[in-house]
């Protein structure tokens, strides 16, 4: 198509004057250039893959990929992670008094630790059934008021509707995400063998990616007189302080750069999740694990409602390996994966000898 | 053209006359009523599609008509007002780039046309305007001015010749522009018109305007004072058309009859109709598919979002609740609007990039045809034209081959090798260019056996000299040279080029009536001279030419000697002659002429006639009457031509060999061993192309031939049209129903032991074939024949009209199974066929440009049709249907998880990759490595494709591109789209992800599928490569590297333009992250894993596979080295 313009002239005739073929010696060199491009001749590199290549590879497959497994496998069973749900949807359950409750509600859950917990332990929240990840609500916040643009503090984006202003003050921040941020306290008691108790101390800190924490995230005129940056704001309906006053005891986790608020402002990828809550630290001797088995209890302020959209609320602990937390998935893949190519390695083998012999008997009468 | 069809409109009433009335120099003419200026249109050529004004509506208004186009602009609307996942951008830019380059280009070709209009439009010419010469812009000639033309200018309309300069009335045009004839043609005046155009007077009558270049039929009245008016005739012989050149004449005037869009060049003037390849068929069906996949995504979605909502709370649970807007907007239009929004975040299954790289590639891709050194012929200087690229891939698909025989199959280079006189033979040894023509006529005796009577040689050699419409070239003024100087001037070895002739029989004749000693000198004013043995020069007036046509098959002199004796000169085919002489001449050369029929050669008889004073002056007035006869001129002339060639006597015949071209055999058997039928379709007489037939072995020794033509039909000795049932159902019987079912498998079917056949028909039983009388009959003979045509392996029909040609492409076109046909030819008269057949190709030959302007594909000789079908074509079509089928996969398993993932998202039409990838997925990151691909690829080596003809069959009837191989795509895509959406599903029921118990969000999910899928598609791409050239490998490692790069770079930089940060370091996480390579690295390899065992397996398969992989691997050394 479009190489037919090269005659749009020609075709009306127009032409007059050289085309006879007295026109011959202004073809001087039309002849085509010599090069390997031109000539579809660039020099070439033409592998096929026969079961004679492919074979070995089939089995290096295997033998790289079964160890790989059962070692992620193994890893992932080390993994040490307990679950409590503490939704209190079980009449039984000490939290089922909260459900309906509207002021500040606080419930304990005890529970055992069969097994000792070493190093590092990780706390995480878990929300089921939360559309985190629903269109309406992704959208709903508005990035450059996060990274601390005064006039978008201000005059916050559409996209944060309805949750962009409040009797007439702009939101900081604005948006559905920031306006639902989870806002139960999750508190561990150790009880000792000797019954007496210790709360165990739980890192607010660490829990967001660096770059989020120092760079996406940034508060209106630095992180020094928060309550002076975000005049003129409002905080989110469903909030119970400003935005200035989410940690009272770490002034540096405050405003946007609070962590607790940047984990949950990273949407989720599925309705069934969780998010990094709290860190507990390793003890510094190293003998003793950091969370012993024994008796413990969750002391639960209960404010997120979950009810209303069947949601179930959880606590998760768990240590965490060189392949993040605990999930079999990998480790069985591998090993299925690898097994399989092993596997076939084998039938191909096979196949490979009686074909080969054929083919060998083919060539000769020919 | 709108302006042409303007002008038909506006002529409605002006058409009902037949004829129209020019007033010459618009004098008003005793005689006739009042004079009327009659209104014709203006001498303005308008060929450009647009103006400044209406370009952008219209060409906008054109680009939208195609299906794509329009369907991305709708998708580009929605998004724009509806509220819609993606932003329009992502759309918008791409459909903006297509619509712009192609606006552009064809904006800077009609910008070209204006250029060429204006050139003509405002050229100056000289026009007579009572008694003055004015120069005038050529657009402003009216029909009725008298313009003056002078050397080497083109005409600017169609005029009527007036007035030469030279001094016998006639001027020379060469017509090389309209219909690429180079020869000089004469052109004559209206006889007795006055040397004073001033005191003209004079009307013309003729037809209205009509295309065909050489018919024209007209009357003048010329009034004088005194006398009653007179009456001459018009013919093609007095109109010299615009855009013609005048030659060797200083000046001439004429009088504009046609002008500006009415002139036949104009009229001949069409637009080529856009052919369409199979490819593109398929596309289109492969999108409705498509379509109806990406509509039956977002009703699914639609319908499950809202049985989803319905139940309590989900869907405006408190912390995410709808805005004042959303809750007022009417239901229905809620959920058409959510139809909609599904259909735009589905989109990209349907790819406007592919229009783009498929357009590009057949652009590009068609250069490599040009580059082609393998086509270029150092005796034109030459090498191939691609006139269209919309076609490459069509030549790897073409199942019947219709070529023409003269100047295809033949090189249309003339040669006298004998003659017979009177029943003896004879036949000159010596090779043309040992011939010293003064030697000749030194010693005729001794090249010329004498066997028949002097007289009758010599009659017979005149007969020769003076029997056609030869032209001498001339060596300068002609007017002045005298016969002692063109002796002088053109020396024995340049006379060869000294004759110029509309059919090159003419020249060989004349050539070899010259090596005989009889030598045409030339023709001076209606006195033909010649050179005879003696060195004497004869002088013939030339009375009448009795021109040749296809239908008579035969031409005639009459002329008058020197004595005063008339004679009548009659040369033509074998069959138009012998009818018209006496039996027992016939008898005596019968053999001859049969047995040159059957080595290859043509051959022509000659007959004269005396004619008496009486019988001369009936002949000449009838003659007369006829040529002034304004309707069916033509009838009647053929009816006196009919009458006036009887009675002849037969004095001899001529063979003239027209010499195979190069490797014409070789290029039919690889052809017919690449599984594609050849049909001969020639003007030609049975038995010379049979015997061409033979020799480019068409026909093999152990073929039968099945033959219907005249001769077979009237061996009964019944009616034609009972024998010819006859014998359709004889052969049908013998070819279809009694042979094997034919097996469209890769053995060559000569390896088998089963009957070859081979049919041949002419013309005339052609014609009785297709309209024969009775309507159900008819249908059915076609049938028949079709079926006896396709199980014959090669079919030869002789005795075409050019349009019988095209009759017949378009037969088999249309039959069963629309096979894919191919006409290759290099004369005006294969043009029909050309423009019918689904490629056209032409050749570069001898007989004009009109072949190759009209064609497709142009090539200088025919042996390149190999390398065009076997490895051009093969390998375009290898290419072309990879990249359609690869394009439809890497979309579906692109867009496979983003559906997928409606379900995890409460059908909330979030997208699962970022705006960024969306957009660039199908721009930057996959478009290349399938490009480079569809340009290079060489799965099979080209020498094995040239060598082993049977590769072609594997690709035949759209091999790649049934519905088989698309199914078998369509299932890698989804099973593809399946396992990276739920391999990381898996992956994501613990989103703590790295070592530091940090989770993943849904970016990072969208991300990692994002990754895996470039990835994966990739290197699916790098699997079916099997010719790694440098590109290939930059493209298909730089595209991956460029997916990292870019990734990092996106994720690195907080955009100022950006409303959402949401990849912001996102990509640097996920290499952070154990899992996430673990999980990509799995993913590629299992996705691929299938792939590969489908490749391993499938190798050792056919017999012939082996062979291919055998030829395959070269490695680069083999490749320096051929170098």
């Amino acid at each position: 198509m479009m190489a037919s313009s090269y005659n749009a002239k020609e075709e009306d005739g127009h032409h007059s004057g050289s085309v006879g073929p007295g026109g011959a010696g202004a073809v001087k060199s039309r002849k085509p250039d010599n090069t390997a491009f031109k000539q579809q001749r660039l020099p070439a590199w033409q592998p096929i893959l026969t079961a004679g290549t492919v074979l070995p590879a089939f089995f290096v497959i295997g033998l790289i990929f079964i160890p790989i497994g059962i070692g992620l496998f193994v890893t992932s069973n080390n993994i040490k992670e307990f679950e409590i749900d503490y939704t209190g949807m079980d009449p039984d359950s000490p939290c089922n008094m909260c459900i309906n409750s509207t002021t500040p509600c606080r419930c304990s859950i005890p529970f055992t630790l069969e097994q000792p917990f070493e190093n590092n332990v990780f706390m995480y929240y878990g929300l089921s059934n939360f559309y985190q990840n629903h269109r309406r609500y992704v959208k709903s916040r508005d990035d450059s008021q996060l990274n601390g643009d005064k006039s978008s503090l201000l005059y916050p984006s559409k996209e944060c509707e309805p949750y962009r202003t409040r009797n007439g003050l702009p939101v900081a921040p604005c948006g559905a995400i920031a306006n639902s941020l989870f806002n139960d306290t999750l508190e561990l008691i150790y009880y000792y063998p000797n019954k007496s108790s210790m709360s165990i101390p739980l890192v607010k800190t660490g829990i967001a990616w660096w770059t989020d924490t120092h760079v996406k995230f940034r508060n209106p005129g630095g992180n020094n007189n928060l309550t002076a940056a975000f005049k003129g704001t409002t905080k989110p309906e469903n909030w119970q302080n400003p935005v200035y006053e989410l940690d009272p005891t770490n002034p540096e986790n405050n405003g946007f750069v609070n962590e607790d608020f940047i984990v949950w402002m990273r949407t989720a990828a599925l309705p069934t999740f969780r998010k990094l809550y709290r860190i507990i630290q390793k003890k510094k001797d190293n003998l003793t694990p950091t969370l012993p088995p024994g008796n413990y209890t969750l002391e639960i302020t209960y404010n997120y409602p979950v009810i209303s959209f069947d949601g179930h609320k959880r606590m998760i602990l768990s240590t965490i390996s060189w392949m993040g937390g605990k999930n079999p998935f990998l480790g069985i893949a591998y090993i299925t994966v690898g097994s399989v190519c092993f596997f076939l390695g084998v039938v191909l083998l096979i196949i490979h000898h009686k074909f080969g012999n054929r083919n060998n008997n083919a060539d000769i009468p020919n | 053209m709108l302006r042409r069809r303007l002008n038909h409109l506006f002529g409605g009433d002006e058409k009902r006359v037949d004829s129209r009335t020019i007033y010459v120099g618009h004098r008003q003419c005793p005689g006739t009523e009042a004079f009327i200026a009659p209104k014709f249109c203006d001498n303005r050529i308008v060929s450009s599609k647009y103006t400044v004004w209406n370009f952008l509506p219209k060409n906008l208004f054109e680009q939208f008509r195609r299906i794509a186009n329009f369907y991305f602009l709708i998708i580009f609307l929605v998004q724009v007002i509806v509220d819609t996942p993606t932003s329009p951008v992502t759309s918008g830019l791409p459909l903006f780039f297509v619509i712009t380059v192609t606006a552009i280009k064809q904006g800077y070709e009609d910008w070209l046309r204006h250029k060429a209009d204006k050139e003509v439009n405002k050229y100056l010419v000289t026009v007579l305007e009572d008694g003055r010469r004015i120069r005038k812009e050529s657009e402003r000639i009216k029909v009725g001015d008298v313009v003056e033309v002078v050397e080497d200018e083109t005409f600017p309309c169609d005029l009527i010749l007036l007035q030469s300069s030279r001094d016998d009335d006639t001027c020379f045009v060469t017509t090389a522009s309209l219909d690429g004839e180079s020869n000089h043609k004469t052109h004559y005046t209206v006889p007795d018109t006055e040397k004073d155009l001033e005191s003209l007077t004079a009307t013309i009558e003729c037809e209205q305007p009509q295309p065909d270049l050489y018919k024209f039929v007209g009357r003048m009245h010329i009034y004088r004072s005194d006398q009653d008016p007179a009456v001459r005739s018009l013919g093609p012989e007095n109109l010299l058309l615009k855009g013609a050149t005048l030659k060797n004449t200083k000046k001439i005037y004429g009088v504009a009859v046609y002008t500006g869009m009415e002139t036949k060049m104009a009229l001949n003037y069409q637009g080529k109709s856009q052919k369409r390849s199979a490819v593109e068929k398929s596309i289109n069906a492969f999108l409705l598919v498509y379509l109806c996949i990406l509509l039956s995504k977002a009703l699914v979605c639609t319908t499950l979002k809202y049985v989803w909502q319905s139940r309590d709370g989900q869907d405006e649970p408190w912390y995410n609740q709808k805005t004042q807007k959303e809750k007022d907007a009417y239901k229905f239009l809620k959920m058409f609007t959510d139809f909609l929004s599904f259909m735009v975040l589905f989109n990209f299954i349907i790819p406007v990039s592919m229009y783009v790289t498929v357009e590009m590639q057949k652009f590009l891709g068609s250069f490599f045809i040009t580059w082609d050194k393998d086509f270029f012929d150092p005796e034109i200087q030459e090498g191939a034209l691609v006139n269209t690229s919309d076609l490459n891939e069509e030549l790897g698909q073409v199942e019947y081959v219709f070529t023409d025989k003269t100047g295809t199959l033949t090189q249309n280079n003339m040669e006298f090798i004998e003659c017979c006189i009177d029943g003896f033979q004879y036949k000159n040894r010596d090779s043309c260019s040992e011939l010293d023509s003064f030697c000749v006529t030194d010693g005729p005796v001794s090249k010329l056996h004498e066997k028949a009577g002097r007289e009758k040689e010599e009659l017979f050699l005149r007969a020769l000299c003076l029997c056609h419409t030869v032209q001498v070239k001339e060596a300068g003024d002609m007017e002045t040279v005298s016969e002692d100087q063109i002796d002088g001037l053109l020396p024995p070895t340049e006379q060869q080029k000294g004759f110029i002739a509309s059919s090159p029989d003419e020249v060989a004749l004349v050539m070899g009536a010259m090596k005989y000693g009889f030598t045409f000198l030339g023709l001076d004013s209606k006195t033909m001279k010649i050179r005879n043995r003696q060195n004497d020069v004869e002088l013939y007036e030339l009375l009448h030419v009795l021109n040749f046509d296809p239908v008579r098959r035969r031409m005639s002199v009459i002329v008058r000697s020197k004595a005063g004796e008339t004679l009548l000169f009659c040369k033509g085919a074998d069959s138009s002659i012998f009818p018209r002489v006496r039996s027992e001449e016939v008898d005596r050369i019968r053999v001859h002429v049969e047995r040159n029929a059957t080595e290859g050669y043509r051959t022509l008889c000659v007959a004269y006639k005396q004619l008496c004073t009486e019988e001369y002056v009936e002949v000449d007035a009838k003659l007369r009457e006829a040529r002034l006869a304004l309707q069916d001129r033509e009838e009647k002339l053929m009816a006196v031509y009919n009458q006036v060639e009887t009675g002849m006597s037969l004095i001899g015949a001529t063979a003239v060999e027209d010499r195979l071209q190069e490797e014409a055999a070789e290029t039919m058997e690889a052809l017919q061993e690449a599984g594609i039928k050849v049909w001969v379709l020639t003007g030609d007489k049975m038995e010379t192309a049979k015997s061409t037939c033979y020799a480019c072995r068409l026909f093999q020794r152990g073929t039968e031939l099945l033959e219907l033509t005249v001769r077979t039909l009237e061996d009964g000795g019944r009616k034609r049209e009972e024998r010819l049932h006859e014998l359709l159902l004889e052969y049908h019987k013998k070819a279809v129903q009694d042979a094997p079912p034919a097996k469209l498998g890769v053995r060559r079917s000569w390896v088998t032991a089963s009957q070859e056949y081979g049919f041949i028909i002419d013309g005339a039983t052609l014609s009785l074939v297709l309209n024969s009388s009775p309507e159900a009959s008819s249908t059915r003979y076609k049938s028949l024949f079709l079926q006896i045509c396709q199980n014959c392996t090669a079919v030869l029909c002789c005795r075409m009209a050019p349009l019988q040609k095209a009759q017949i492409v378009k037969m088999v076109k249309n039959s069963k199974g629309s096979p894919i046909t191919l006409s290759i030819g290099d004369g005006a008269n294969d043009v029909s066929m050309i423009l019918e057949a689904h490629v056209g190709i032409g050749i570069k030959g001898k007989e004009g440009r009109q072949a190759v302007r009209n064609s497709d594909y142009a090539i200088p000789k025919l042996k390149h049709l190999k390398k065009l079908l076997l490895a051009h074509g093969h390998l375009y079509y290898v290419r072309i249907a990879h990249l359609v089928q690869y394009f439809f996969y890497k979309n579906l398993c692109f867009i496979l998880p983003q559906f997928l993932y409606q379900f995890f998202c409460g059908y909330s039409q979030q997208p699962l990759y970022d705006a960024a990838y969306l957009t660039m997925y199908n721009i930057c990151f996959t478009s290349m490595p399938i490009l480079a691909y569809s340009l290079l690829e060489q799965h099979i080596a080209i020498e094995s494709l040239m060598d082993t003809a049977s590769l072609y069959r594997e690709v035949a009837k759209n091999a790649t591109l049934r519905w088989g191989p698309f199914l078998y795509w369509t299932t890698l895509g989804i099973f593809h789209g399946l396992l990276f959406f739920f391999g990381v599903r898996c992956l994501f029921s613990n989103p703590a992800l790295q070592d530091n118990g940090q989770v993943f969000g849904n970016w990072s999910y969208g991300t990692i599928v994002f990754t895996v899928l470039v990835f994966t598609v990739t290197l699916k791409l790098a699997l079916d490569t099997r010719h790694w050239t440098w590109i290939n490998h930059l493209v298909i490692w730089g595209s991956l590297a460029f997916y990292v790069f870019f990734s990092f770079f996106w994720g690195g930089i907080i955009w100022p333009f950006l409303q959402q940060q949401r990849l912001y370091f996102v990509f640097a996480n996920m290499l952070s992250s154990v899992s996430a390579w673990l999980v990509i690295i799995l993913l590629i390899l299992l996705s691929l894993l299938p792939e590969i065992l489908v490749l391993v397996l499938r190798k050792p398969r056919g017999p012939h596979r082996r062979q291919v992989a055998a030829v395959t691997p070269l490695s680069y050394k083999n490749l320096k080295e051929r170098d």
